[in-house]
């Protein structure tokens, strides 16, 4: 199996653009989108938090979510680490073997509300939505059930109704987006009796969290968490034991989703305008070197005959 | 791998069609559960884990091993390897097939498969990679469909179409290639969402340009291991050209599965240090890694060559084996090991054994539609009406 120059300079060919598809355009975009203007927040400082499940009932009344196995008031459910499910949107999680704390720690945990969600630049129905107010919304009546949101969402939180049949959907917190629109607080943060949670305009409640941190250096972790995690949430933390000890990640980076996948989709018109060229290319110089192989091929026949005829008179003479 | 005789094979069969029967039943079953009481009936996925075998087998490895289409087409009909050309309609067939099923699986996994279009006809979610997939799924299903049509048409005797269906070679066969190039890739690009979620040792910037390469890999590699089971099973049904270029496709691709193998383990190196992920080599998942990377990247890449080099058949065709089996550990891995590494164990996922249940009855369906095919239609023969050039 001898390869001819030609070929070998095709593949070649090939090989370098199937190398650089890899090579993400990281330049893809240089806007950075931080959140609609004037756009709406929600404050949780955990330190406040003495996990009354006040908030929980509270969601679970706005969003005629149905009613738990247990009450709301029974308070032995947060022994037991807790995600949010189909049924429920927020649930409050309680630590009380951490050293540094003196007392039990309580933080809620619901959707974050990326300001770049991944759910939503993962969806190929555009099933979800981040609006203005800030929250990022969900439309049943397009979804398909693909559940790559889930895959995506580096927060854990869309749930599926894997029970159901016809009619299964995506379940999360929304923000109260109906209840925001009218103007009125979410359900958690209205229900809120320490102050735990607060309502606000994103800017303002960075800037009032960072305050309180200078404030009380000793009570905080020097860092607003969701300020910047994956390009900054709607939801912003203040804690004051480490992030991670909470649950919540820090390893997730300030990259907003859409950037991680950008590079790749972005290759994929150079591919469509390239690849015909390349390919086009190559076989026409398969289809030459063929050509000059036949044609090299009938002169040394010619020849041979000729040749052949020659000695064939000369030996008749 | 002995050659089977007459009567032999028609044990086999009758043995082959009792397994199929029983696992059609039960898979309709199964399907009937499925689609009467949700997919939490049948299957273990849950919040943590939204995607199961069903993606993870039935959809990455599936297309994966279905690449041996767009390999084998373009390696005859734009590479000009024209002594390969008996492997062009069996791989397009095998493509086609296993193009059909992955979808037929996806209709399983999605909770609303009948809104399967609505990412086309009612709003495009152009941001999503799985929306390049979707569409890519699509239209080279439509492709594979065209390039075999010409069997199912020579065998009808609809030589009109038929010819048709043959000057569109070409064209068929580079939008292959295009689509083939995104669509592998973009499987892998799939999992570029989710760094916090996927282990650093699979995570790579470059998750798309691996899957293009393995797919390569796998299509090479299914020609040969399909070659070698078309003829133990279907031998009476090869013509004398299928039978003469027989052993020549299996060395000629089993050396480019070589080369791409040890091209491959390259580029894993190279991802590797730009990572400088090299830490992770000393703890569980590391050991793991290397298990795949030496035992089903670097070993095979090296039996191919030993197999080409001292043309042993035999060792070539259990290598290929070897190298599907790496293909489809390396997407179990990406999917599913390797994927939600950070969850305590109690929050991983196993499959439910009826998913397993359907993963099985899919791909028999797909063996059964081979075996109608390839028993009827001129796929390992020349048809006796057209031999000019199919």
């Amino acid at each position: 199996m001898s390869i001819s120059r030609r070929k070998f300079l095709g593949w070649v060919g090939a090989a370098g653009l199937s190398t650089a598809l890899g090579k993400s355009a990281a330049a893809a975009t240089h806007k950075h989108f931080s959140g609609y203007p004037g756009s709406f927040a929600v404050l949780h400082d955990t330190t406040f938090c003495v996990g009354c499940r006040n908030c929980e009932a509270a969601c679970n009344k706005v969003n005629d979510l149905p009613q738990p196995d247990r009450p709301f008031t029974d308070l032995s459910v947060l022994e037991k680490k807790r995600r949010t499910t189909t049924k429920v949107f927020t649930v409050v999680n309680k630590r009380n073997d951490l050293q540094r704390a003196e007392s039990p720690v309580f933080f809620k945990n619901q959707c974050n509300h990326c300001l770049e969600p991944a759910c939503a630049s993962v969806c190929f129905v555009r099933a979800f939505t981040k609006t203005k107010t800030g929250a990022v919304i969900y439309d049943s009546s397009v979804c398909v059930g693909c559940r790559y949101c889930m895959v995506a969402c580096p927060f854990e939180i869309p749930t599926y109704e894997y029970d159901q049949v016809l009619t299964p959907r995506i379940r999360k917190c929304t923000m109260c987006y109906p209840r925001v629109s009218k103007g009125q607080l979410p359900g958690c943060v209205e229900a809120c009796p320490m102050e735990a949670l607060t309502f606000g305009k994103r800017q303002d409640l960075i800037n009032f969290a960072k305050q309180r941190i200078q404030k009380y250096p000793d009570r905080y972790v020097d860092h607003v968490y969701g300020e910047q995690e994956m390009g900054g949430t709607s939801w912003l933390y203040l804690s004051g034991v480490p992030f991670k000890e909470i649950g919540m990640r820090e390893d997730l980076g300030v990259t907003p989703a859409p950037e991680l996948t950008a590079g790749a989709l972005a290759v994929v018109p150079m591919i469509v305008g390239l690849w015909p060229v390349f390919l086009t290319g190559i076989y026409a110089m398969t289809k030459r070197s063929d050509k000059i192989a036949e044609r090299e091929k009938e002169q040394a026949i010619d020849k041979a005959v000729k040749a052949a005829r020659k000695e064939d008179a000369e030996l008749k003479t | 791998m002995s050659e089977e005789t007459i009567p032999g094979r028609k044990s086999f069969f009758s043995l082959f069609n009792i397994c199929a029967g029983i696992i059609v039943v039960i898979g309709l079953y199964i399907t009937y559960l499925r689609f009467t009481g949700g997919l939490g009936a049948v299957t273990n996925l849950s919040d943590y884990n939204p995607w199961g075998i069903w993606i993870g087998f039935d959809l990455l490895v599936g297309v994966a091993l279905a690449a041996g289409g767009f390999v084998t087409s373009a390696a005859v009909y734009i590479f000009g390897m024209k002594r390969y050309h008996s492997a062009v309609r069996p791989a397009i067939l095998t493509g086609f097939l296993g193009y059909a099923i992955v979808v037929l699986a996806l209709n399983y996994d999605v909770g609303r498969p009948w809104r399967l279009p609505y990412p086309f006809i009612i709003q495009q979610g152009t941001t999503s990679v799985l929306f390049e997939v979707a569409a890519c799924v699509a239209l080279y299903l439509t492709v594979l469909f065209i390039e075999f049509s010409s069997a199912p048409l020579e065998w009808l005797g609809l030589k009109r179409a038929r010819d048709i269906v043959i000057k569109l070679t070409m064209v068929l066969t580079i939008l292959g290639v295009i689509l083939s190039t995104m669509h592998q890739s973009s499987l892998g690009a799939l999992f570029l969402i989710a760094p916090s979620k996927l282990h650093p040792l699979w995570y790579s910037p470059f998750l798309p340009v691996y899957f293009f390469i393995t797919s390569i890999i796998a299509g090479l590699s299914m020609v040969i291991f399909e070659s070698t089971l078309s003829y133990r099973f279907f031998k009476h049904k090869m013509d004398e050209i299928h039978m003469q270029e027989k052993n020549d496709i299996t060395l000629g691709f089993g050396k480019a599965a070589s080369f791409v193998l040890a091209g491959y383990f390259i580029i894993k190196i190279f991802g590797l240090s730009s990572s400088n992920n090299w830490h992770y080599l000393k703890t569980d998942y590391g050991i793991w890694y290397l298990v795949e990377l030496l035992g089903f990247v670097a070993l095979p890449s090296f039996l191919y060559a030993i197999g080409v080099r001292v043309k042993s058949l035999n060792l070539i065709k259990w290598t290929s084996v070897l190298a599907i089996l790496g293909i489809i550990l390396n997407r179990f891995n990406v999917c599913l090991i390797a994927f939600n590494w950070h969850l305590p164990s109690s929050e991983r996922y196993f499959p439910h054994w009826m998913e397993i249940g359907i993963s099985v009855f899919i791909v028999t369906v797909g063996l059964i539609a081979f075996r109608f095919i390839v028993t009827r239609m001129p796929i390992l023969y020349e048809h006796p009406d057209y031999k000019d050039a199919h």
